[in-house]
C-alpha cells in the first residue's frame, strides 16, 4: 500500500508544483493547498502504513501492546494540517489584498518591491560609486 | 608590552575628550603617550642589545590556543621605536596640520589605534594575534587614507588600499596556518629555531607563497604598488605615517621576521631579489616622472621598499646589515620630507615642484629639515644616508651569485633617488621665488616643523657618529633577522673601496639628472613609463574590481530577478538535477518489491485522489478547482481514517471545511483562473513537475523499502500512560512530550490569524467600488 | 450571509450541538481520539456555519467575546500550564497532576496537561474566528445582498 501511496504522493506534488508555477496566483493557492495534503499524506506514509488499531492504549491497560499506528508521524502531520490551514488563509488574504490594489491577481505583474525591470548591466559609461 | 599597546588604544579611545578640551595642545598632550612608550621601550635597549630577549604572554583564547603573547627581540624593538618615535613627531605635527579641521578628534582616534596595531604588530609573538593586528593595519590605514571622505578620490584610494592590503592578508592568514601546522607551533619565538624542518616540508613552497603574497601586497612590491601612491589622498600626517615607519613596513618586517624560518632558500632568494629589484629600478626612475612632492616621495618609497626586499632576499651579514641600516635611514628622512611637503602645502597653497622656489627666506625651519632630510634621502654624506647607501652597496659587491647585476640595478635605482631627493629637498628653497602661490609663503608653526628638523638632526648625528646605534640597536635587531650575532660597525669613510667608486658615479649621474630634471620629466621615455607602470596597474585593479561588481550584478539579475515563478522553476529544476543526479549516482535503485494486500476501495480512493489532483489542474473554473480540492482533501482525510488515525482524519475533515467556506468566501471577490500560459510553457513546466513528482516517488519507494526505525514511537507508546496519563498517544504527544512544539505552533497561528487580521483592515483602497477612470487617475497621483 | 430559511432552522439546532460536541472532544482527547486541535476546529465551525447563516454581527454577539481575546485567553492557558510546573521548581511545561476522588465518577485525573488542551483549543477557535470574522466584515456575504 505505501507504493501506492507513494504514487498518490508523486501526483500530488507533480500537481502542486505545477500549479504554483503557474501566472494565475489563485492557481498559485490551489497549488499550496494540494502541496500541504501531499507532505501530510508524505510523512504519513513514511511512518508505514498500518490497518490495525489507533495508536490509543486500551482502558486497563498500561501501554500498548501489538499491532498499532505509528503515533509520531500522526503528531506531526496533526500540527501541519492546522498551521497549512493558517497558511492559507494568510496567503488568500495576502492575495486579495494585493488584488484590491493593483488589480491583478498575475504574479509577473506584482512588482511592487523590484527594480523596475532588468537592471542595465552592462552600460559602460556607468561608474562604480566610490 | 601589553600595556604599552593597550595604552595606546586607551590614548585613541580618549582623544577626541583631548581635542573637546584644548584643541591648540591636543596634539602635544597625545604626543606624550606615544613619547611615553617610546621612552619605555629605549629603556629596553641595553638589556636587548646583550642578546636578551623578552616574552610576554596573557591568556586570552585558551580555547584555541591563543594568548595574547608579545615578543620583544632586535627586530621587533627597531621596529616598535620607529613606530613609537616618528609616531610621536606625527601627533604633534598632525595637531599643527589638521588644526582646524572639525574632525581632529576623529582623526586621532584612527591614528592612535592605527599605531596601537602597528605596535601590536611588531611586537606579536603568537600567529593569530599578529595576523589580528595585521588585518587591524589594513583596516585603521582605510581610515586614515580615506579621512577626506567626502572626496571621491580619496574614497578609491582607501579601497584601493583595503582590497589589496585586506586580501594580501588573507593569503598570509593561510600561509601563517599552514606554518604553524608544519611547525606544530603558534608562536614565532618557537619557529625560528625550526628553518630547516620548514624547508624540507612539502608545504614550504605553499607557505612561502602564501607569505608572500601577504608581504608584498602589505609593503607595495610590483605589481600591487599602485595602492601606495594612491593612498597619498590620505591628509598627510598618514602619508608621512604611513609611508616612513609603518604600514607599508609591515610586509617587510613580516618578511624579516620569518626569514630564519624560510629565509635561505633558492626560491627565497630568486622572489625576493627579482621582485624587489625591478619594484626598486621602476619605481626610483618613475618617482622623477611626476611634479607634485607627494607623489615624488611615494615611489621614493616604493623604491626603498622594494630595496629592502632585495636585500632580505640576497640575505647574508652584509646585506641585512644594509637592510636595517636603510630601514632607520628611511624612516627618518621620509617622515622628514612628508612632513615638510605638507608644511609646503599648508602654508603656500601647492605641492607642484615646478610651482615652488625660494622658499628659504619664507620658511627657514622648514627648510633646515628638509634640506637635512632630502640630502640623507640623496644619500649625500656625512649625512646617514651615505652610509646606508654604501652598505647596500657592499652587500651588492658581497652577494654570493649575481653581484655586478645587482649593483648595476642598485647604482642606476639610487642615481634616480640622488635626482629625487634633491628635487624634493631642495629645490622648493632655493632658486628665484617664484608667484602664483594661492597663499602669502610664511614660517609653518613649531608643531609642523619640529618633526622633520627633529628628523634632519637625527639623520645627521647618526652620520656622523653611527656609533650611536651601530652596536646597540641596529645589531640586535640584525641578530633577530640572522638569529647569530656579528659585529656591526659602521662608518662614514670605509677607504677607498668599490663601493665608493660607486658611490661617486652615483653622485654624478645623479646631480646630472637634477640639472636635467625638468627636461626628463616631461621626455616621451618617461611618459611611457609613467603610463606602464603608473598608472595601468591601478587602472587594471579597477577594471577588475568594477568587473567583479558587473559580474555579480550580473549573477544576481539572472538568478535574483523578481519573478517567484523562475524562482520556482529554478528551485524545481536543481532540485530534479541535484537530487536526482545523486540519486542516480549514489543509491542502490531497484524495483520494489510490493507486500501487503489492497483492498478494492483503499485502490479507488488513490484513484479519486489522483483523479481530483488532475481536474485543479486543468480546469479553467475557479468553482471547479476547488471543489476537485475538497474531493481530494477528504480523500486524504479517509486515508488517514482507513489507517489507524482517527485523529487526523476527523482534523482534515474540519479543516477541510473550513478552507472551502474561506476559499469561496474570498474567491468571489477575485478574478477567475482562466487564461493559461503558451503551450511551450505549459508543456516544460509540466515537465518539470512530473519530474519532481517521479522523483519523489522513487525516493519514498526507496525508503519504504528499508525497515522503519520504530525506537522513538516504541517510547512514545510505552511510555504514554505510566509517564502522562493518557491512553491516546497522539495527544499526549501532543500536549506531553513534545508540548513545546505545539506551544510554538499556537504561537504561530495567532500571529498568522493577527496578520490575516490586520491585513483585512487595512485602509481600503478597493478598486472595483470605482470606476475604472477614477481608479487610474487615483494610481496616478499615488505614485 | 446565505438566506436560506433550512439553514437557519438547522443551525439553531446544530450550534448547541456542535460546541457541546466540540467541549466533548477536547476533554476525552487525553484517552480517545480527540483533542484541543479537533475541539476547537468543531467549536469554530459551529461559529462559522453561525455567521453564513445569520451574518457576523449576529455571530460576534452569540460569541460574546472577541476572538482576538480568545487568542490571548488560549495562549496564557496553555503558556500557564506551563509556567505552573516552573513555579513548582520543575521544568518548563512538566506535566503536573491531581488525582481526587470524587464521588459518584470515581478516581479522576486533572492535569495540566489539559489546561494546555484547553488553551490549544482556545486558541484554535480565535484563529479560525478571527480570520473568517475579519474576512466576512470586509467582503460582502455569499449572496450579494
Amino acid at each position: 500500500m505505501e507504493l501506492i501511496i507513494s504514487v498518490v504522493c508523486g501526483a500530488l506534488l507533480a500537481a502542486s508544483f505545477y500549479l504554483l508555477m503557474r501566472r494565475n496566483l489563485l492557481r498559485f493557492v490551489i497549488g499550496l493547498i494540494i502541496l500541504g495534503n501531499a507532505v501530510n499524506l508524505l510523512i504519513f506514509a513514511m511512518g508505514r502504513l498500518t490497518r490495525a488499531r489507533p495508536p490509543v492504549i486500551p482502558k486497563g491497560q498500561k501501554v500498548l501492546e501489538g499491532a498499532y499506528a505509528n503515533p509520531l508521524p500522526q503528531a506531526l502531520i496533526l500540527t501541519a494540517i492546522v498551521i497549512s490551514f493558517g497558511l492559507l488563509a494568510f496567503t488568500l488574504v495576502l492575495v486579495y489584498r494585493n488584488f484590491a490594489a493593483n488589480q491583478t491577481i498575475e504574479s509577473d505583474e506584482v512588482r511592487g518591491s523590484e527594480p523596475s525591470d532588468t537592471l542595465d548591466v552592462y552600460d559602460e559609461t556607468k561608474r562604480l560609486p566610490a | 608590552m601589553l600595556f604599552a599597546v593597550l595604552g595606546i588604544f586607551l590614548g585613541a579611545a580618549l582623544s577626541p575628550l583631548v581635542v573637546r578640551v584644548s584643541r591648540q595642545a591636543a596634539g602635544w598632550i597625545l604626543g606624550l603617550l606615544p613619547l611615553g612608550v617610546f621612552v619605555f621601550f629605549a629603556r629596553q635597549l641595553p638589556a636587548i642589545a646583550h642578546g636578551e630577549t623578552v616574552r610576554q604572554s596573557v591568556p586570552w583564547l585558551p580555547s584555541f590556543n591563543t594568548p595574547l603573547s608579545f615578543y620583544l627581540d632586535g627586530l621587533s624593538l627597531l621596529f616598535a621605536l620607529l613606530v613609537t618615535g616618528i609616531g610621536t613627531l606625527i601627533v604633534v605635527y598632525a595637531g599643527g596640520y589638521l588644526q582646524h579641521h572639525e574632525q581632529l578628534g576623529r582623526f586621532y582616534v584612527q591614528l592612535l589605534s592605527f599605531m596601537g596595531a602597528m605596535l601590536g604588530l611588531v611586537l606579536a609573538d603568537n600567529i593569530f594575534v599578529f595576523f589580528i593586528f595585521f588585518e587591524l593595519t589594513s583596516l585603521t590605514s582605510y581610515l586614515l587614507i580615506g579621512f577626506y571622505h567626502s572626496e571621491e578620490e580619496s574614497r578609491v584610494a582607501a579601497r584601493k588600499a583595503l582590497v589589496v592590503t585586506g586580501g594580501g592578508g588573507l593569503a598570509l592568514l593561510g600561509g601563517l596556518l599552514l606554518l604553524g601546522q608544519v611547525t606544530g607551533t603558534l608562536e614565532f619565538s618557537q619557529m625560528l629555531s625550526m628553518g630547516a624542518t620548514v624547508q624540507s616540508h612539502p608545504y614550504y613552497l605553499a607557505i612561502f607563497i602564501l607569505v608572500c603574497a601577504g608581504a608584498f601586497t602589505k609593503s607595495a612590491q610590483f605589481p600591487f604598488h599602485f595602492w601606495l601612491p594612491a593612498a597619498m589622498a590620505g591628509p598627510t600626517p598618514v602619508s608621512a605615517y604611513l609611508h616612513s615607519a609603518t604600514m607599508v613596513k609591515a610586509g617587510v618586517f613580516l618578511l624579516a621576521r620569518l626569514s630564519p624560518v624560510l629565509g635561505g632558500t633558492a626560491v627565497w632568494e630568486g622572489t625576493l631579489g627579482i621582485v624587489g629589484g625591478f619594484t626598486m629600478l621602476m619605481s626610483a626612475w618613475l618617482a622623477l616622472r611626476y611634479t607634485d612632492l607627494k607623489q615624488i616621495l611615494a615611489y621614493t618609497t616604493v623604491m626603498v621598499l622594494g630595496l629592502l626586499t632585495m636585500l632580505l632576499g640576497v640575505g647574508g651579514e652584509e646585506a641585512i646589515t644594509a637592510m636595517v641600516t636603510f630601514t632607520v635611514v628611511h624612516a627618518l628622512y621620509k617622515g622628514g620630507l612628508f612632513m615638510m611637503a605638507g608644511s609646503v602645502d599648508h602654508e603656500t597653497g601647492t605641492r607642484n615642484v615646478r610651482e615652488l622656489g625660494g622658499l628659504r627666506e619664507a620658511m627657514p625651519w622648514t627648510m633646515a629639515g628638509a634640506v637635512a632630510t632630502g640630502l640623507s634621502m640623496a644619500g649625500i654624506p656625512p649625512l646617514f644616508g651615505f652610509i646606508g647607501k654604501e652598505m647596500t652597496y657592499e652587500a651588492a659587491l658581497h652577494a654570493e651569485s649575481f653581484g655586478m647585476l645587482l649593483l648595476g640595478v642598485s647604482v642606476l635605482s639610487n642615481v634616480a633617488l640622488v635626482g629625487a631627493g634633491l628635487v624634493v629637498g631642495l629645490k622648493p628653497f632655493i632658486g628665484e621665488r617664484k608667484g602664483a602661490f594661492t597663499r602669502e609663503p610664511h614660517e609653518a608653526p613649531v608643531s609642523m616643523w619640529l618633526g622633520p628638523l627633529v628628523l634632519g638632526v637625527l639623520g645627521l648625528a647618526f652620520g656622523v657618529y653611527p656609533a650611536l646605534i651601530d652596536h646597540s640597536l641596529l645589531q640586535a635587531a640584525q641578530t633577530g633577522i640572522l638569529q647569530e650575532s656579528h659585529e656591526l660597525h659602521l662608518a662614514l669613510w670605509h677607504g677607498f673601496s668599490p663601493a665608493l667608486m660607486a658611490s661617486l658615479v652615483t653622485f654624478a649621474l645623479g646631480f646630472a639628472v637634477y640639472a636635467a630634471w625638468e627636461t626628463i620629466q616631461e621626455s616621451g621615455g618617461m611618459a611611457a613609463l609613467g603610463t606602464a607602470f603608473g598608472e595601468v596597474p591601478g587602472r587594471v585593479f579597477e577594471r577588475g574590481l568594477y568587473g567583479l561588481a558587473r559580474f555579480s550584478q550580473g549573477i544576481t539579475t539572472l538568478f535574483q530577478n523578481g519573478r517567484f515563478r523562475w524562482y520556482l522553476f529554478a528551485i524545481f529544476t536543481s532540485l530534479i538535477v541535484l537530487v536526482g543526479g545523486g540519486l542516480a549516482f549514489e543509491a542502490q535503485l531497484g524495483w520494489p518489491t510490493f507486500e501487503g494486500e489492497v483492498a478494492y476501495y483503499e485502490a479507488a480512493l488513490a484513484g479519486l485522489i489522483v483523479l481530483s489532483a488532475i481536474v485543479a489542474v486543468r480546469t479553467q473554473g475557479r468553482f471547479i478547482a476547488i471543489l476537485a480540492l475538497s474531493v481530494g482533501g477528504y480523500g486524504v482525510a479517509l486515508i488517514y481514517l482507513l489507517f489507524g488515525a482517527p485523529d487526523l482524519a476527523m482534523t482534515q475533515f474540519a479543516i477541510e471545511t473550513l478552507t472551502l467556506i474561506l476559499l469561496v468566501i474570498v474567491i468571489i471577490h477575485l478574478p477567475g483562473i482562466e487564461g493559461e500560459d503558451s503551450l511551450g510553457v505549459q508543456v516544460r513546466d509540466g515537465a518539470v513537475a512530473l519530474g519532481c513528482g517521479a522523483l519523489y516517488t522513487i525516493i519514498m519507494s526507496t525508503i519504504v523499502d528499508v525497515p522503519l526505525d520504530r525506537r522513538v514511537s516504541e517510547y512514545l507508546a510505552g511510555n504514554s500512560y505510566t509517564e502522562a496519563l493518557g491512553h491516546n498517544v497522539v495527544n499526549v504527544i501532543l500536549v506531553d512530550f513534545r508540548g513545546i512544539d505545539t506551544m510554538g505552533e499556537i504561537t504561530v497561528l495567532t500571529i498568522a490569524a493577527l496578520g490575516v487580521y490586520v491585513l483585512m483592515r487595512m485602509p481600503r483602497r478597493i478598486a472595483h467600488e470605482k470606476e475604472p477612470e477614477e481608479e487610474a487617475e487615483e494610481n496616478e497621483t499615488a505614485d | 450571509m446565505i438566506y436560506s430559511l433550512i439553514l437557519r432552522v438547522a443551525v439553531r439546532l446544530l450550534v448547541p450541538l456542535l460546541l457541546l460536541f466540540a467541549m466533548f472532544m477536547m476533554l476525552r482527547g487525553h484517552n480517545l481520539p480527540g483533542g484541543g486541535f479537533v475541539g476547537g476546529l468543531v467549536a469554530a465551525s459551529a461559529f462559522v456555519l453561525y455567521a453564513l447563516a445569520a451574518g457576523v454581527t449576529r455571530a460576534r454577539e452569540v460569541l460574546y467575546v472577541d476572538p482576538q481575546t480568545l487568542l490571548g485567553l488560549g495562549l496564557a492557558c496553555a503558556y500557564g500550564a506551563g509556567l505552573l510546573a516552573l513555579a513548582l521548581g520543575k521544568p518548563f511545561l512538566t506535566g503536573l497532576w491531581l488525582h481526587p476522588h470524587l464521588p459518584l465518577i470515581g478516581d479522576f485525573h486533572l492535569g495540566s496537561a489539559l489546561l494546555f488542551d484547553l488553551g490549544v483549543m482556545l486558541v484554535v477557535v480565535g484563529t479560525v474566528l478571527l480570520m473568517v470574522f475579519s474576512v466576512e466584515d470586509r467582503l460582502p456575504g455569499l449572496v450579494e445582498e
